[in-house]
């Protein structure tokens, strides 16, 4: 028996081959000018995703450097190592590396805002505990100088020890030197830790002596200021048995009655101010343009009355500036299709590719110009640092229906569409909260609903001037109106069974007013572009192509020799299983006064509303009212077999209404699903606002009838 | 300067203090702690919404804004007009 010739290799002489030589993670306080460094230092070389289980974006990026690649890991920011947030509590538990899937980091740069030493520090010397390799990047020297705030970088390095970059990310001076340090991360020495906390520490080495397995010391620390938590109890395990008793004697002991949060927050910034009067001298300010816009937007009526016209500029570009850009679409999808025809003929495949695929793929691209004309408008007003002076502002209107002014964002948004609107609300801390606003944001009125309403109103609403107004734009108006006032009255029931609870707190810091960085805009427009691509995109082409299925399939067989292509479509229309469907709900939808072609439509536009017109322009295309012309004009003489209208003015106006109210939107059930991780809220939503729909539309018709 | 029943709720725009005491048992107030509003922090306020809530108060250089309700934990004392 021969045995193989065992290899045997020293340990320290195996090398893994990974993509990275180390792991760094970005951390800061909110409005830092973090992601902006992080661009900067990664460049195009990121990927965005997601934390597992959780709805909070996952930046990585690679710096390359001194001939080392360095993977970057740009956290959500935060203000303490103690969580508040869903994104606080992400970034907390990278950086002590317990977040599936993420490497705990080989070290931390640490992002300092030079205009906000005060707050910064108090985080980084939370971080400086870590036993980490640090290095810390003081952002914004060029708006301190300007403010008249001069730093000591040498002192404050020597107080922190750890070494500090200043950097001006705008226009990348000093990120040679942040470059090579990182590079070279592994070699720099951890900080010795600083007296500031005595207590603590000795409090943590007693409670870890015991410990079952080796632990880190910091987190034994925060684990006393936070007790025992969902996000801890991993340590709490490696501490041993009875770990939870004696962790409560010596909070006990420790704090006493004083909440530890406070107790955390008046130590460290005692620690801080001393920081500060021996590192930062500031000087007096002259007036600037952003003290004058400051001073203005802090008087209570102007502030108001400025938030009121941004909020109309941007809904005028993006109903206005998209226009053009999605006739240009909507022509090249039709002519598209039609080429198709003409080039392979009329069957079943040129069908699919042009119904179904370039359809699916055009009602996707026709959102992009209104979406992303948003996109841009909010990331703008996001970095200027003005969307926390709408929320200041709007507060006191919002918490009047059991929400607060951080849920004024994503409402606005979801007048383009619900689905950026309901990622917006990751914002949003507290759940109740959170919870309210998504279920009130598929009330605006989204762009889907638009072609719905526009072709109704210019159907039977008179173009009559009402004073100086016309009459159709003021039932649209109405619309938009009963959208909002249904969304607020959605949120206030809510706020006020399913989802009662204490107020939503409100803290919020409102940052100066900045110029927006060009490259931060477009590196994020990029990626929220992408995100709504994946997330709606895939679910409107998939809807739009199924309901194609649903009108091709089966095949009339007994279409007359010699009828024309309209007629043959209708006639296939009610052949079809979505016709047949329409006859099947027929009973349920009498009582609001549709028939089966129009129940056939509303059934189909169930996953996405807008299909109802594409498929209204089917199932009336048909016979003499195919002499009237346009869609609008066919609807109007549509008829009952027995002679009467079937769209009478109760009847449309229930419509509207049915279509104001419903959840007809695929993608906006499963953004809801996703950002809520349950699928109770979805389900719930859908029925809550299908039956508000119906009812409506019953009253409308019933009442307008009788 | 002695505590003279002053709050950040009380004071007025333009107006200066030194937080001297918080009443902490409130969570947001422990939050707005986190955020740096602590004894022996100076600030201004500088702005109130319209209804006079929520309010604005300028700390070491930042904005800070708060509701009235969480305002009136913090305790100050004045430091001389604002100039």
């Amino acid at each position: 028996m021969t045995k193989p010739a065992e290899i045997r290799v020293p340990a320290n002489e195996i090398t893994v081959a990974t993509r990275s030589d180390a792991s760094v993670a970005v951390v800061g306080s909110p409005n830092t000018g973090k992601s902006t460094l992080f661009n900067r230092l990664t460049g195009l070389k990121q990927r965005i995703g997601n934390y597992p289980g959780v709805t909070v974006e996952r930046h990585v990026g690679t710096l390359t450097a001194d001939g080392r690649s360095i993977e970057l890991v740009d956290l959500p920011g935060t203000h303490s190592l103690s969580a508040h947030s869903l994104e606080e509590r992400t970034a907390v538990d990278v950086i002590f590396g317990r977040m599936q899937g993420t490497p705990s980091p080989d070290g931390i740069l640490a992002v300092l805002d030079a205009t906000n030493l005060y707050q910064g520090l108090f985080l980084v010397q939370q971080l400086t505990e870590l036993e980490l390799p640090m290095v810390v990047a003081l952002t914004m020297t060029d708006a301190a100088e300007q403010g008249g705030i001069t730093v000591d970088t040498a002192e404050l390095s020597a107080m922190l020890g750890v070494p500090v970059y200043p950097v001006v990310a705008t226009t990348g001076a000093g990120l040679e030197m942040l470059r090579m340090a990182l590079a070279n991360i592994r070699d720099i020495t951890p900080p010795r830790r600083m007296r500031v906390w005595p207590e603590l520490v000795e409090a943590a080495k007693e409670l870890a002596q015991h410990a079952l397995e080796p632990l880190r010391f910091a987190e034994v620390e925060r684990l006393l200021i936070d007790g025992p938590t969902e996000a801890n109890e991993a340590v709490v395990a490696k501490l041993g048995d009875d770990a939870v008793a004696r962790i409560d004697a010596t909070r006990r002991a420790l704090f006493e009655d004083e909440p530890p949060i406070a107790r955390d927050a008046r130590i460290r910034y005692a620690w801080v101010r001393d920081v500060l009067d021996k590192v930062q001298k500031t000087a007096p300010v002259y007036v600037t343009w952003r003290s004058r816009i400051t001073d203005f937007v802090n008087r209570p009526v102007p502030g108001t009355m400025g938030l009121f016209v941004v909020m109309a500029i941007v809904f005028q570009a993006v109903f206005a500036w998209a226009t053009p850009l999605m006739d240009v679409i909507d022509g090249a999808t039709s002519a598209l299709s039609a080429g198709v025809f003409e080039a392979l003929g009329d069957n079943a495949f040129s069908s699919l590719l042009a119904d179904g695929v370039i359809a699916g793929v055009g009602s996707v691209v026709i959102f992009l110009p209104q979406i992303l004309i948003l996109f841009v408008f909010i990331i703008v007003l996001e970095d200027s640092g003005y969307l926390a002076r709408a929320a200041y502002l709007m507060d006191r209107t919002m918490r009047s229906v059991g929400l607060s002014g951080q849920s004024i964002i994503p409402m606005i948004s979801s007048f383009a569409c619900a689905v950026p609107g309901i990622m917006a609300t990751r914002v949003i801390p507290n759940r109740r909260d959170r919870i309210a606003t998504i279920l009130a944001a598929p009330f605006m009125t989204c762009s889907a609903r638009l072609p719905v309403y526009a072709l109704l109103i210019a159907a039977f609403v008179p173009a009559t001037s009402v004073g100086f107004l016309n009459l159709q734009g003021l039932v649209l108006f109405g619309l938009y109106l009963f959208g909002i006032v249904m969304g607020i009255l959605t949120a206030l029931v809510m706020r006020k069974t399913a989802l009662r609870g204490p107020k939503p707190p409100f803290a919020l810091m409102l940052p100066e007013f900045r110029r927006p960085n060009l490259q931060t805009v477009g590196i994020q427009l990029l990626g929220r572009a992408t995100v709504f691509l994946r997330r709606a995109g895939t679910v409107i082409f998939a809807v739009t192509v199924i309901v194609w299925a649903l009108l091709y399939f089966p095949r009339a067989d007994d279409i007359p020799a010699g009828v024309d292509d309209n007629m043959a479509a209708a006639i296939q229309m009610e052949q079809s299983w979505l016709g047949r469907a329409g006859k099947v709900v027929e009973p349920a939808f009498e009582p609001l006064g549709w028939d089966w072609k129009v129940s056939s439509a509303v059934i189909a536009s169930f996953p996405a509303r807008e299909v109802v017109v594409a498929v209204l322009g089917t199932v009336y295309a048909v016979g003499d009212e195919a002499d009237e012309g346009t869609l609008a004009g066919r609807l109007k003489s549509a008829t009952r077999p027995d002679g009467s209208p079937v769209f009478t003015l109760p009847m449309v106006i229930g419509l509207l209404i049915f279509y104001a109210l419903c959840l007809q939107c695929a993608a906006t059930i499963a953004i809801i699903r996703r950002e809520t991780n349950t699928w109770r809220w979805p389900i719930f939503a859908w029925t809550y606002m299908t039956v508000l729909g119906y009812v409506g539309a019953l009253i409308a018709f019933q009442v307008g009838s009788a | 300067m002695a505590i003279n029943g002053n709050t950040l709720a009380t004071l007025k725009r333009g107006e200066k203090g030194v937080i001297r005491a918080v009443e902490t048992q409130d969570p947001h107030v422990q939050r707005l702690m986190v955020l740096g509003l602590v004894e022996g922090a100076e600030v201004e306020h500088t702005s109130s919404a319209i209804g006079g809530d929520p309010l604005e108060f300028r700390l070491f250089g930042k904005g800070i804004s708060l509701r009235q309700e969480h305002a009136r934990f913090f305790h100050v004392a004045l430091v001389g007009a604002g100039d």
